[in-house]
């Protein structure tokens, strides 16, 4: 036998700890790379050990191939760690050659916004349509016979001057543009069964000059309940309910003796405003009533049996004293800057 | 109704430190809404004065002023300024004599319109006061120079407080009176509510002077027919006073709280029956006795008559119009105002006083017709206590001669054909059923006591028997009112009733939601503009005819409702811009008003004491015009903003398209376009919007030449639709396809075809013909060159594949393809492009 094998562990090992040391030291993948070829590749050190197996005699052969074989397995997961740390700092880097001032952000897509009485409706009618209620529409231009004979308002009762009225041409026609939403309490009297429970928002005019406070464009939002046995503590428990709705848990309405030719007994209704100018006081919010019996009548429903009541508020009011708007002209404006500061809610 | 508040407290306690807004805080609570406080602002050192001398100097300017000594305290003693007692006070006014008593304004005074009084130097004196007029005070509007205090029936001591001599520190609280409460409109009135208020003792002023005999002047009410079958005159009482001096001065007292009340100081007679009506509600007319033709007749106007009334306007009469009528014709407008014949002047020595009861319909009617709203009218058609004529009479009579130096003569008439209220039967509980709250019988009776009824208390409610001055009390829910009124409303009590189970919106009111939700998420902003349009801008989109016309517009050139919501976005489009506001996508919905056949036909409304029939009330909807809701967007500006990274893009078009597709889409519908054209849209830029064969709008970029009229961009791109009618064909539920997970198979196609064709046909065509393996199919490019083909454009589509059981081979993908090319070319005359 010729002595002792000559690939053996004396030999490898020291090749194997400086291979170690070479990808160790690949600074980035492309060294790392150039270290596969010449640590393991095929002019390598490792590699010629590894050819000259088939020269050895046959009975060190396995013992070579196996300490050859541990020794590649070696660096070939070597190889592998380092490639995947050096990846993930290739990674890092090129991320951070990405990086962006995020407060240079574009939109693409103009924002859009709803108007605040548009919204504002629609989140009183959320209110009522929580309390099983249903919501009512009607025309704007108006028979009288809807916006004011039905109404109890008697064809020569100052009442029906005191509304200042949009009049529609020919006069004999009897059309108005309507000045409350009340004709479309009176339809729903007549197109629904009782008992009716329904809120009434829309759009109404009046002949009043364009100021802070007024507008000859406005919208409303009516209530109207008929069951039987209604009393002015249902019509007060009601407002109260809403009123919490719209302005918070404490809120506190009053009711004031006022007339209204459809409602009698007629109230006012104020709230306290916690947030007025010059601190809290009760503001007039709405007016309100039990349904006089001659509008039930009017429908076709009998006062004896049933009762109703009803009320109805100013939506720019509101929202002039719920959200601090303060100049009427910044509601009918079209100034897309009112809408916007609202965006799709209030 | 304007309150003086020394006139109140003659009929009401009031406490001591009474003020406008307390005596308004009071009446708050039985139904008066508080409107204004009056006074006349006049404070500090006014005193009584007398004018020692004066010296004319006549000035480069023309005017003469006098420079006065003027004695504002007795000899010796300091003026209320602390002061000296006789001042040296330059005067403007001519009007006065050495000796004449006058009111002297010292330094420290502040007048009316925060103008306050400190020596001053003018014309070369140093001017220590100022001598007022009644203007100055706000007693009276002419300035006809100074008040020279023995003019007004006066001769106090200098050196007096001229505030409380002239009673300037009085003042009125101002309160509304609703229609039901013309009792209301006099002190009388309101000193009995104050009394409900607070519980104070209320003394009637109707107790101030007695009704007496009086007889033999001919009075004939002739009024057949009436108006609504009522006789337009049912009380008319006449008193006669002779021997008055109507030179006399009216008393300053009568003068200061007529004009807190609101009314100019005339005459002293007419003073007095100003003063009168402001006490008691009754207006009463004094004439001239010696000016009257014969008896009275009250009596409808006859065809052709006029009468000038006492505002020097000549009126012609109407046969409607309740007339006031002696042996020389009409000599008043009943109830509303009296006539130039027969008033009484300076020269006047017997008058005859009128306090009569008109009917409320015909006097509101008449003041209407005339537009001719007086003190007098006000009151009648709100009702006037039918009872009182002859107290105010009296008191007329009384007033006349306490301050006129007149005697009360026998001469005058008493026609009555009043009868008593019916009672009205008020059952026990009934109060109780409309407020909630439990009434005692106590409290029943004794608040329908106060307010002057006669109740009496029987089996199972009330007998109650309404006062003269209530005529709105007629049903026992009046006086249910009444009851849940003076015992207060914060009696009532809170219950949430609850509604049967409730249906949620409608299917349009969802719709509509979902349309501004999808219009807000393509990045427009909602507006409110007014449906008033000019006849002009109702022209803008539409050639109709026949347009909704307002009777009494705000603004005459806006006397129109919309045809278009349009019209009026391109007015909120310009106001933007104007205020630097260039990129603009606005929006609105609402109603737009069309005349339909039946609208504006003349009409006789129906009775509303019950319901009408149902062809009735077709045919009162039948009168209106069809409103049907509208949605509208304007867009114009750019898009995207030019950012970091990103490049601006401006509004066209397709920007407008894209906004109907998205609102149509919200509706769970499609919307498919075809060129089209509408006027006030560009002839080559607009799209007429379809959900099915159903035309529902327009949508495009406006007409330039509108455009540039209304100061707007060039480009704007705009949309209208009708959403009653894209709402009609929208689905009650959406139903879902199946979603398969097979890979889809991409190919591109570009076809070539005649530029006359438009691509929203050819991409129709391919989804035709591809059949069911096409899942998508998009236009992605719309190529023009002279290379290609003459007369021919080059258009490329991208197309996504799928089966929705295997996966689809590239082989099958072109076949479907193939298909829809053969058909595109069968059609259109389409080739592939190499």
């Amino acid at each position: 036998m010729s002595g002792a094998n000559p690939i053996n562990s004396g030999v490898v090992d020291p090749l194997v700890e400086s291979s170690l040391a070479g990808i160790a030291a690949a600074a980035d993948l492309a060294a790392l790379l150039e270290a596969r070829s010449t640590l393991v590749g095929e002019t390598s050190e490792i590699s010629k050990l590894n050819a000259s197996i088939k020269n050895l005699p046959n009975e060190f052969k396995a013992d070579a191939g196996a300490i050859l074989g541990a020794a590649r397995g070696k660096l070939n997961a070597a190889f592998a760690a380092r490639e995947s740390e050096l990846a993930k700092v290739a990674e890092s880097l090129a991320l951070a050659a990405e990086t962006v001032d995020v407060t240079t952000w574009a939109s693409h897509a103009p924002v859009g916004a709803r108007h605040p009485l548009s919204l504002m409706q629609d989140q009183i009618s959320d209110i009522f349509i929580g309390m099983g209620w249903e919501i009512a529409e009607g025309p704007e231009v108006e028979s009288e016979w809807f916006n004011f004979d039905a109404l109890n308002f008697d064809a020569d009762h100052p009442a029906r001057a005191m509304q200042d009225t949009f009049f529609i041409e020919p006069a004999d026609a009897h059309l108005v543009l309507r000045t409350h939403t009340s004709p479309v309490q009176v339809r729903s009297m007549l197109d629904r069964e009782v008992p009716i429970y329904v809120l009434c928002p829309g759009r109404v005019y009046r002949t009043d000059e364009l100021d802070e406070t007024h507008t000859p464009v406005f919208h409303q939002v009516e209530g109207l309940a008929v069951d039987k046995g209604l009393t002015m503590a249902d019509l007060r428990g009601t407002l109260e309910h809403f009123a919490r709705l719209m302005f918070g848990p404490e809120a506190k309405i009053r009711l004031r003796p006022n007339y209204f030719p459809f409602t009698e007994p007629s109230a006012e209704l104020d709230i306290w405003h916690t947030a007025a100018k010059g601190g809290p006081r009760w503001i007039e919010w709405g007016g309100c009533g039990m349904v006089n019996p001659n509008v039930l009548r009017a429908a076709g429903i009998d006062p004896e049996e049933y009762a109703g009541f009803a009320f109805g508020m100013g939506i720019e009011r509101t929202l002039m004293f719920r959200n601090g708007v303060l100049d009427m002209h910044d509601m009918v404006e079209s100034d897309i800057r009112f809408s916007q500061q609202f965006g799709v809610t209030l | 109704m304007r309150v003086p508040l020394s006139w109140l407290a003659e009929y009401v306690d009031l406490p001591g430190d009474a003020t406008p807004d307390s005596v308004m805080a009071e009446l708050v609570k039985v139904g008066f809404e508080e409107e204004a406080e009056h006074g006349f602002d006049v404070t500090g050192p006014v005193v009584v004065g007398q004018v020692l001398e004066f010296t004319p100097e006549p000035q480069s300017n023309g005017k003469t002023i006098r420079w006065c000594s003027v004695r504002v305290a007795p000899e010796g003693q300091k003026a209320a300024d602390g002061g000296e007692d006789v001042r040296g006070i330059v005067c403007g006014a001519s009007n006065f004599e050495v000796g004449d008593k006058v009111v002297v304004c010292l330094p420290g005074s502040v007048l009316p319109g925060d103008f306050a009084i400190a020596a001053r130097s003018t014309y070369g004196h140093i001017s220590d006061g100022m001598m007022a007029s009644a203007k100055e005070l706000s007693l009276n509007d002419d300035h006809g120079g100074i008040i020279r205090l023995h003019e007004m029936g006066l001769d106090p001591k200098v050196g007096v407080d001229a505030i409380e001599l002239l009673n300037l520190a009085d003042k009125a609280a101002e309160i509304n009176v609703t229609p039901d409460r013309g009792y209301c409109f006099s002190i009388r009135g309101v000193a009995r509510e104050y009394s409900h208020a607070t519980k104070a003792e209320f003394r009637d002023p109707a107790g101030n002077a007695q009704p007496e005999h009086a007889e033999g002047f001919e009075v004939i009410i002739d009024d057949a027919t009436g108006i609504r079958g009522r006789v337009g005159c049912d009380r008319f009482v006449l008193r006669t006073v002779r021997g008055v001096d109507a030179t006399r001065p009216t008393p300053p007292w009568m003068i200061t709280r007529l004009k807190l009340a609101g009314m100019r100081s005339v005459s002293l007679v007419v003073d007095i029956t100003n003063y009168v009506m402001l006490e008691l509600g009754q207006p009463t007319h004094a004439y001239d006795l010696d000016k009257l033709a014969g008896g009275i007749k009250v009596r409808r106007a006859a065809a052709g008559e006029t009468l000038k009334t006492l505002d020097g306007q000549v009126r012609k009469l109407d046969a409607e119009d309740l007339l006031i009528t002696d042996g020389s014709g009409p000599i008043g407008l009943a109830g509303v105002m009296g006539g130039e014949t027969t008033e009484v002047s300076n020269e006047t020595v017997n008058v005859i006083i009128e306090a009569a009861h008109f009917d409320p319909v015909s006097i509101a009617r008449s003041a209407r017709r005339h537009k001719l709203i007086s003190e007098a009218s006000k009151r009648f058609e709100r009702g006037v206590d039918p009872k009182i004529a002859e107290y105010a009479a009296a008191r007329v009579v009384q007033l006349l001669e306490v301050h006129a130096g007149g005697t009360a003569d026998s001469l005058g008439a008493n026609y009555s054909t009043l009868g008593d209220n019916q009672a009205i039967w008020l059952p026990a509980t009934f109060a109780q059923e409309i407020t909630g709250v439990e009434y005692t019988v106590e409290e029943v009776t004794s608040v329908l006591a106060d307010i002057g009824c006669v109740v009496a208390h029987v089996d199972g409610g009330y007998e109650v028997i309404a006062p003269s001055w209530r005529p709105d009390l007629a049903h026992k829910t009046d006086l249910a009112e009444e009851i849940a009124r003076i015992v207060g409303y914060e009696r009532i009590g809170t219950r949430l009733p609850v509604a049967p189970p409730g249906r949620g919106l409608t299917k349009n009111q969802k719709l509509r939601r979902a349309v501004l939700s999808a219009a807000v998420g393509s990045g427009a902003t909602e507006v409110l503009t007014y449906p008033f349009v000019s006849d002009e801008a109702n022209g803008y989109f539409s050639d109709a005819k026949e347009k909704v016309v307002l009777a009494n517009p705000m603004q005459v050139e806006s006397g129109q409702l919309r045809l278009t919501i349009l019209s009026g976005l391109i007015d909120a489009a310009r106001r933007n811009l104007s205020r630097g506001l260039t990129d603009l996508a606005i929006f609105e919905e609402g109603s737009v008003f069309l005349p339909t056949s039946g609208y504006g036909k003349a009409f006789e409304l129906p009775k509303a004491e019950s319901r009408p029939t149902a062809e009735i009330l077709d045919s009162v909807k039948a009168t209106l015009p069809a409103q049907p809701k509208h949605f509208a967007a304007l867009l114009t500006g750019e898009r995207v903003k030019q950012q970091v990274g990103v490049r601006s893009q401006s509004y066209d078009y397709s920007d407008a398209i894209a906004l109907a597709a998205r609102i149509v889409s919200a509706t769970g519908q499609k919307l498919t376009v075809r060129q089209g054209s509408t006027k006030g849209f560009h002839p080559g830029r607009t799209a007429e919007l379809l959900v099915g064969e159903t035309s529902i709008g327009f949508a495009g970029e406006l007409a330039p030449a509108l455009a540039s009229e209304k100061d707007l961009p060039r480009r704007v791109a705009a949309l209208e639709l009708d959403l009653d009618v894209l709402y009609s064909s929208a689905p009650e539920v959406l139903q879902a396809s199946p979603i398969f997970g097979y890979p889809a198979a991409t190919q591109d196609l570009s076809l070539l075809v005649p530029l006359d064709v438009a691509a929203g046909d050819v991409l129709r065509t391919i989804e035709e013909g591809a059949g069911e393996l096409l899942e998508q199919v998009r236009l992605i490019e719309d190529y023009r060159s002279e290379k290609l083909p003459e007369g021919q454009k080059s258009l490329t589509f991208a197309l996504r594949f799928r089966a929705t059981d295997r996966t689809l081979t590239q082989a099958e993908a072109s076949e479907s393809r193939d298909a829809a090319v053969s058909l595109a070319a069968s059609k259109f005359g389409a080739t592939i492009r190499a």
